[in-house]
């Protein structure tokens, strides 16, 4: 019996520990007991501005730097390129179009599933509406649509307000001011 | 001893005397054989152990504090990958959406349902909801989303028909085997841009050409894919 026990002792040494695959360190979207909510990521304390936001003109920065020089104003749309309307359109794609349907109409697929309908882009009031409103609503949200302030970057938010205006455009354009438009009607 | 009348006959206990029986030799053979075969074999098998979804995890669906239905919202809805993964273009991680972004429709739709019960509480609380990873990988592999999606890796290509799973599961082995067989030759893997968030996709029939246009759009240096620094620090 104790000559069998001894013979086992070795086995010990053979204990498992996978440190180095569950290395001692917080994980991304882990949990922690230091704070109340769980959370390992902590937000950023209010107020707190990103290194380089200022020169990428984001919003929430001070309106100057630190020099006292006026900021680069991300409120201030930037210049509309074929790049700037093709970021816009898949970021509409991804964001917008849920609700906002594809063409804007206002009839996307979480609406028709019973959510409240948003308003078309093709209607007088937004027709005329500034590309400031738009960035405000993106941000701020409106009625039932919640902000996406923390899901679309400033400089996506123009990109898709770009986008809009396009399909505004396009659901309004005479068919004469398109070049070559009825070589591609069926 | 010449005329000995006990030479003739064999020893009274000759058939004692025998210890083995005659197949005791096909058993000894047999003992030598398995004294080399079964470690070998236990070897085997602990191998093969070490690439089946009992360890690897691949085809387990863990339990989650909300039943969430990827094919309900991308396969039903059509909602798009980045939707809720925003951060799979510009970081590691791909990301867990906020309970903000499940109560941008949850506030209109649903409102009662029990099964959501736990993502209004998560937001009235403000605690995060406790999702299980699905798709764990040891802490010695720098594994990074955003290098692969800005370089022709879809997201399918690794985590499966998501659009067709009620639950999430582990879609691939998650080896280092599995890694190296597309890091060794990545061409038939490499989609254009348009195609990386795509639902399905099924290679092209020109596909070897195609991808090997790919590594030269996307700039992918082949000869360094398999360097051990590119995973591990």
């Amino acid at each position: 019996m104790r000559r069998a026990a001894i013979l086992l002792l070795p086995l010990a040494l053979l204990a498992c520990r996978q440190e180095m695959a569950q290395q001692r360190r917080l994980a991304t979207e882990g949990t922690s007991t230091l704070w109340p909510d769980g959370a390992a990521a902590r937000a950023p304390p209010e107020g707190v501005v990103a290194q380089g936001a200022l020169a990428r003109g984001i919003q929430g920065a001070p309106a100057r730097d630190i020099q006292g020089a006026p900021a680069r104003d991300a409120t201030m749309p930037p210049a509309v390129t074929p790049a700037l309307l093709a970021r816009g359109q898949e970021r509409y794609g991804i964001f917008c179009a849920p609700c906002h349907g594809p063409a804007g109409d206002g009839d996307g697929m979480i609406p028709r599933r019973g959510f409240p309908r948003p308003p078309s882009y093709h209607e007088a009031r937004l027709r005329a509406a500034p590309a400031a409103y738009f960035f405000q609503v993106i941000s701020q949200g409106y009625g039932v649509m919640y902000s996406y302030a923390a899901r679309v970057a400033p400089a996506d938010r123009w990109a898709i307000i770009a986008y809009v205006r396009a399909l505004q455009l396009a659901h309004s354009v005479p068919l004469a001011a398109v070049p070559d438009a009825r070589e591609h009607l069926p | 001893m010449h005329g000995d009348p006990d030479e003739a006959r064999p020893p009274r206990d000759a058939l004692q005397a025998q210890l083995f029986p005659p197949w005791a030799t096909l058993v000894a053979r047999l003992a030598l054989l398995a004294l080399v075969l079964l470690p070998l074999g236990l070897l085997g098998l602990l191998m093969a152990l070490q690439y089946s979804p009992y360890v690897t995890g691949q085809g387990i669906t863990p339990d989650q504090p909300v039943p969430f239905s990827h094919e309900h919202h991308v396969g039903g809805l059509g909602l798009e990958c980045r939707y809720c993964h925003g951060g799979v273009e510009v970081s590691r991680f791909a990301g867990l959406p906020p309970t903000e972004t499940c109560m941008t429709c949850h506030s209109q739709l649903w409102t009662n349902a029990a099964m959501l019960a736990p993502v209004r509480r998560s937001l009235a609380e403000d605690r995060p909801i406790r999702w299980r990873r699905v798709n764990n990988l040891p802490d010695y592999v720098y594994f990074d989303h955003s290098v692969h999606v800005r370089n022709g890796v879809g997201c399918t290509s690794c985590h499966g028909p998501v659009d067709s799973m009620p639950l999430m599961r582990q879609a691939a082995p998650l080896t280092m085997g599995w890694c190296l067989g597309c890091h060794r030759d990545p061409a038939p893997h490499l989609r254009p841009e348009s195609e990386i968030y795509a639902g399905h996709w099924t290679p092209p029939a020109d596909q070897a050409a195609r991808g090997a246009a790919l590594i030269g759009h996307y700039g992918i240096r082949t000869a360094h894919l398999t360097d051990c620094s590119v995973c591990h620090r």
